[in-house]
């Protein structure tokens, strides 16, 4: 295959200089093809041997107006030669497509970063869309930064032009292709990873693949020869554990924990899901892996598809349903009929921005009270949150050993940050994960429906098909043991009693909450759920300037671990930072009476590192 | 949630609550504790639970138990195998009533429960019953859905017009100015057909019955048993204490044969205590006739297809309504079309067949992998 640059006469030197970690935004229309720019760029650093960690950030409108302000999409990559678990708190390096991918994320660069511009987006008339009066290329608005101005759709079009047989608006779409080819220079990686991955996704389409090919080497070809840059950079691999590592997102991650938690349980999967942002992924996940047995049912909305898990819980399958807060809302009154019919259920909610529709595509931790308590009489379930997209597989198998042990719905609770970002993955070994009990009912003599385990106060599992085990379970009370249909004032309460502690009793169950640092000091930072990466780093760095400070982060939120009022109770004071207002801190404050500081963010984006340190610094 | 203290709640309680646990049962149980005879020496008293019925006295519901326990041994089936799914309403404490297994669950939502239970074990032979409010209102959304992808599911409304259990509010099948306790100078919704939408949302088998009408109810049901597929049947069931003597006008016994259509496949309409009268296309639409008037036979008369593929013919049957119709019960359609679940699990065979079982070692190892030495 030809490129369509020649190779010039004179190579200028160009100097190569080691960097420890870089932050790159990428910016551009909807249209643009960011999310899909930054994830080639992660994929690559992270095989490469990078640390990575990445925050996509997009609008909830498929295409808006291009050029518009709030049709802007961006995709924020962290990578590093050392360890790290945050997307960065500023990016060092902006890429923007136009005008008003600059405007929106121009305020987050770091001072005397990089802006990478593609001039031809910045046409009179996207200028006017952004809201800008005069040229910020132009009026020197962009005076404290590094700008490098290269018209892009241009230098594409040159590459193209006559090369391949395809239209100009498609030749247009492939200029994602050449910026990627010019990030890849200047961050010294290879494109064979992508060209790979071109070849695979486009190989039903020679042209389309020929075309992004070019792009990709000629961006890469121009970088190197171009005046423009007369220094790129290196990072080195990252120093993390040895072993065999994959990039995973949350979403990812929690679809294959839970194929992984049926293959260890020996149960059939069924996900009933209707599609919602951001947990749809999910759903598309599961629906490829039929040769695992596992079943997708998308239903015709919120309350069928967690009835349907239901259902399949009753006959033995892994119920499990998926959604995001305002479906959660929908699914509460059938939850409540899982918890009183005792049927293991799980039911994942990958929240975002509320209330109601909210913030379809950005994150919030807002759901945590509705987990515990968003349903009518007293309906307690076991609540689990990972801390972290890779630690989103451990808790799905987590969530359905619980649901089978207690005979319980529980609740997983994701959110939009690990949905969607990513992170390497040490790929676990088979023989290392967790068994999965199920034991099902299957002797007449002695069965009662509403019997327990001495233990657990888990309810036998009968399933239909099992001779001599007919009953009928229900949203009625039910009598103690027997399980007919029963008012007695006195069995009500016992019952009531019952299910509470058959969740309290999973306490016994689960690890006891760590500390990161000393177990006892000045502040703790307790967190939950995807805060964990900005509070382990701004914990961490203020140790290593000798502060006492140390963290704890919740992965257990129904019931909290055993020891957690002990370790409230070695500190001065407990800052709980949240994307909500106060949810954990006013469970804490309750349950050990504890005055908790609460630390609230609910903007749809993740904390800072910086401002956890911040916050931290004022009670030291 | 108990939120004082430290530690786990409910600890102050817990003698209580070891007690209850380690006590044995003095009561009765909720089960039979035994294993029912193979299906062929099944009887109906093998499917009468030990769960004392609470209808009121009279009420249609108890027509309808006693015909479908009836029933039940005809099939053929294990008993264990058999699980009946309600939600909320007089009806939906039917399967409490059946010795099989049960599942009494929230308004409007056992279609959706038992779309799980189908797809988790097509083995399982599935009912669900509903009432009028329960299918039609609240679960009006999971009733056209569970019908249209045709799961092997039987599927009985009692539509006894009224909202029962909730004492005596209309229900959407009510007839138009209705009085009721929130109406209570007459409703001003329109009523809905329940057959009707069952065609509109492609069900392959659509029947109705009446509750006293014992014989008939009893064969429609064995009928919706055999079919493959959704099976859908509305019963006219009367609430003698909130909307008493509903149906008389063409149910009760002395005026029945006269206006009731007993529809039956591969005959014409013909019906009338002299069997005299029948129905006969005009155009494009039905009219009563006289057989022997104006040289009237029966030839002339419209012939009952079930297996019509097209539901025109159904759609207008479900539509023809006392004074003007007889009004017709029987099966008004029953078509072949493959099944949800069946298909679902065609989709997991072929995916083994192709790529072999999934193999979660190669599942969790996929994607771009690297290895840090």
């Amino acid at each position: 295959m030809s490129t369509a640059i020649e190779t010039p006469a004179e190579q200028i030197e160009k100097n190569l200089e080691e960097l420890e970690a870089v932050t790159i935004r990428f910016a551009g229309d909807s249209g643009d093809g960011m999310q899909l720019t930054g994830t080639q760029f992660t994929n690559t650093s992270a095989v490469l041997g990078n640390d990575i960690s990445t925050l996509p950030d997009f609008p909830a409108e498929i295409r808006a107006p291009a050029g518009s302000l709030p049709g802007v999409s961006g995709f924020q990559l962290n990578f590093s030669s050392q360890h790290i678990k945050t997307p960065g708190d500023q990016p060092s390096v902006l890429v923007a497509m136009n005008p008003a991918a600059l405007k929106v994320n121009l305020a987050d660069l770091e001072d005397g970063g990089t802006v990478i511009v593609n001039t031809d987006g910045f046409t009179k008339e996207n200028l006017k869309y952004a809201n800008y009066a005069t040229n910020p290329l132009e009026d020197g608005s962009l005076a404290g930064y590094r700008v490098h101005k290269l018209p892009i759709t241009t230098l594409n079009m040159n590459a193209l032009k006559g090369n391949v047989e395809l239209s100009r608006k498609e030749i247009d779409r492939c200029k994602n292709f050449f910026a990627l080819g010019v990030l890849y220079w200047l961050y010294d990686r290879p494109i064979e990873n992508t060209l790979s991955w071109i070849s695979a996704k486009f190989g039903k389409n020679p042209e389309l693949a020929k075309a992004n090919e070019i792009s990709l080497r000629t961006g890469y070809n121009f970088a190197d020869t171009t005046e423009v840059f007369t220094t790129h950079f290196t990072i080195k691999k990252a120093k993390i554990a040895p072993g065999k590592y994959r990039k995973i997102t949350g979403n990812e991650a929690t679809a294959i924990g839970f194929v992984a938690a049926s293959q260890l349980a020996g149960r059939p999967l069924f996900y009933g899901s209707y599609p919602i942002t951001p947990a749809s992924d999910i759903l598309h996940e599961l629906a490829r892996h039929k040769s695992f047995g596992v079943k997708t049912f998308q239903a015709e909305d919120e309350i069928a598809a967690v009835c349907s898990a239901i259902g399949a819980s009753f006959v033995g399958q892994i119920g499990l349903t998926g959604t995001s807060g305002p479906g959660v809302a929908l699914k509460q009154e059938a939850i409540g009929l899982a918890v009183m019919t005792e049927l293991p259920l799980v039911i994942i909610n990958v929240q975002r921005g509320g209330p109601s529709t909210g913030l379809p595509t950005k994150t919030e931790q807002a759901d945590l009270f509705q987990a515990v308590w968003g349903r009518n009489g007293e309906c307690p379930v076991i609540v689990l949150a990972p801390a972290t997209p890779a630690d989103c597989f451990h808790m799905a198998i987590e969530a359905v050993r619980l649901a089978f042990k207690y005979m319980t719905p529980v609740f997983y609770l994701s959110d939009g940050y690990l949905a969607n970002g990513a992170e390497p993955w040490a790929i676990p070994e088979i023989a290392d994960l967790p068994k999965i009990e199920v034991t099902f009912a299957n002797d007449p003599a002695n069965f009662m429906p509403y019997s327990r385990d001495p233990e657990t106060l888990a309810r036998p599992y009968a399933i239909p098909g099992t001779p001599g085990l007919e009953h009928r379970i229900g949203g009625i009370e039910k009598q103690h043991i027997t399980g007919n249909v029963n008012y007695d004032p006195e069995n009500h309460h016992l019952m009531v009693k019952l299910r509470q502690e058959k969740i309290d009793r999973a306490a016994n169950d689960i690890p006891l909450l760590e500390v990161f640092g000393e177990p006892k000091g000045k502040v703790l930072v307790l967190g939950w759920g995807s805060t964990y990466g900005s509070i382990s780093t701004a914990v961490e760095k203020l140790q290593s300037e000798g502060k006492s400070v140390s963290s704890a982060h919740l992965r257990y939120l129904n019931p909290f671990p055993k020891n957690l009022g002990e370790v409230l109770a070695g500190f001065d004071t407990v800052i709980v930072p949240e994307m909500n207002l106060g949810q954990l801190a006013t469970m804490i404050r309750a349950k050990y009476l504890v005055d908790a500081v609460a630390f609230s963010k609910v903007k749809g984006r993740p904390f800072q590192i910086r401002e956890i340190v911040r916050k931290v610094e004022e009670y030291l | 949630m108990s939120t004082t203290g430290n530690g786990n709640s409910g600890n102050g309680n817990k003698p209580i609550i070891e007690q209850a646990v380690s006590a044995d049962s003095e009561v009765g149980s909720a089960v039979s504790g035994k294993i029912a005879p193979p299906p062929g020496q099944l009887k109906k008293a093998d499917f009468i639970s030990d769960q004392e019925v609470r209808w009121c006295p009279g009420c249609g519901d108890y027509a309808i138990l006693n015909n479908v326990q009836k029933v039940m041994p005809e099939l053929g089936i294990p008993r264990e195998k058999i699980v009946f799914v309600s939600g909320i309403g007089c009806s939906s404490r039917f399967p409490y009533y059946m010795n099989t297994y049960g599942f009494h669950s929230i308004h409007g939502r056992a279609p959706a429960i038992a779309t799980g239970i189908k797809c988790g074990n097509p083995d399982l032979s599935v009912w669900v019953i509903t009432g009028d409010g329960d299918a039609l209102s609240i679960g009006g959304n999971h009733f056209m859905h569970a019908i249209r992808r045709n799961l092997d599911i039987n599927y009985i409304l009692f539509n006894n017009r009224i909202y029962g259990l909730t004492k005596g509010q209309y229900s959407p099948t009510s007839e138009f100015g209705k009085k009721t306790k929130s109406t209570p100078v007459g409703t001003i919704d329109y009523p809905i057909n329940p057959l009707s939408l069952a065609i509109a949302s492609e069900s392959t088998f659509v029947a109705r019955s009446i509750d006293i009408d014992v014989k008939h109810l009893g064969s429609v049901v064995e009928a919706a048993a055999k079919h493959k597929g959704i099976s859908f049947i509305e019963v006219y069931q009367n609430c003698n204490i909130f909307n008493d003597h509903a149906f008389d006008q063409f149910a009760e016994r002395s005026v029945r044969s006269d206006r009731v259509l007993y529809l039956e496949h591969d005959k014409p309409m013909i019906f009338g205590k002299d069997r005299d009268k029948g129905i006969r296309m005009n155009g494009a639409h039905p009219e009563v006739v006289t057989l022997g008037e104006n040289g009237i036979t029966e030839a002339d008369l419209l012939v009952h297809d079930i297996y019509l593929q097209d539901p025109s013919v159904a759609f207008m049957l479900a539509r023809m309504e006392q004074p003007d119709f007889p009004q017709p019960v029987g099966i008004f359609r029953a078509v072949e079309r493959a099944t949800y679940e069946e298909m679902m699990t065609d989709q997991i065979d072929a995916a083994i067949l192709k790529n072999g079982p999934g193999s979660l070692d190669k599942l969790i190892n996929s994607g771009d992998t690297w290895v840090v030495e």
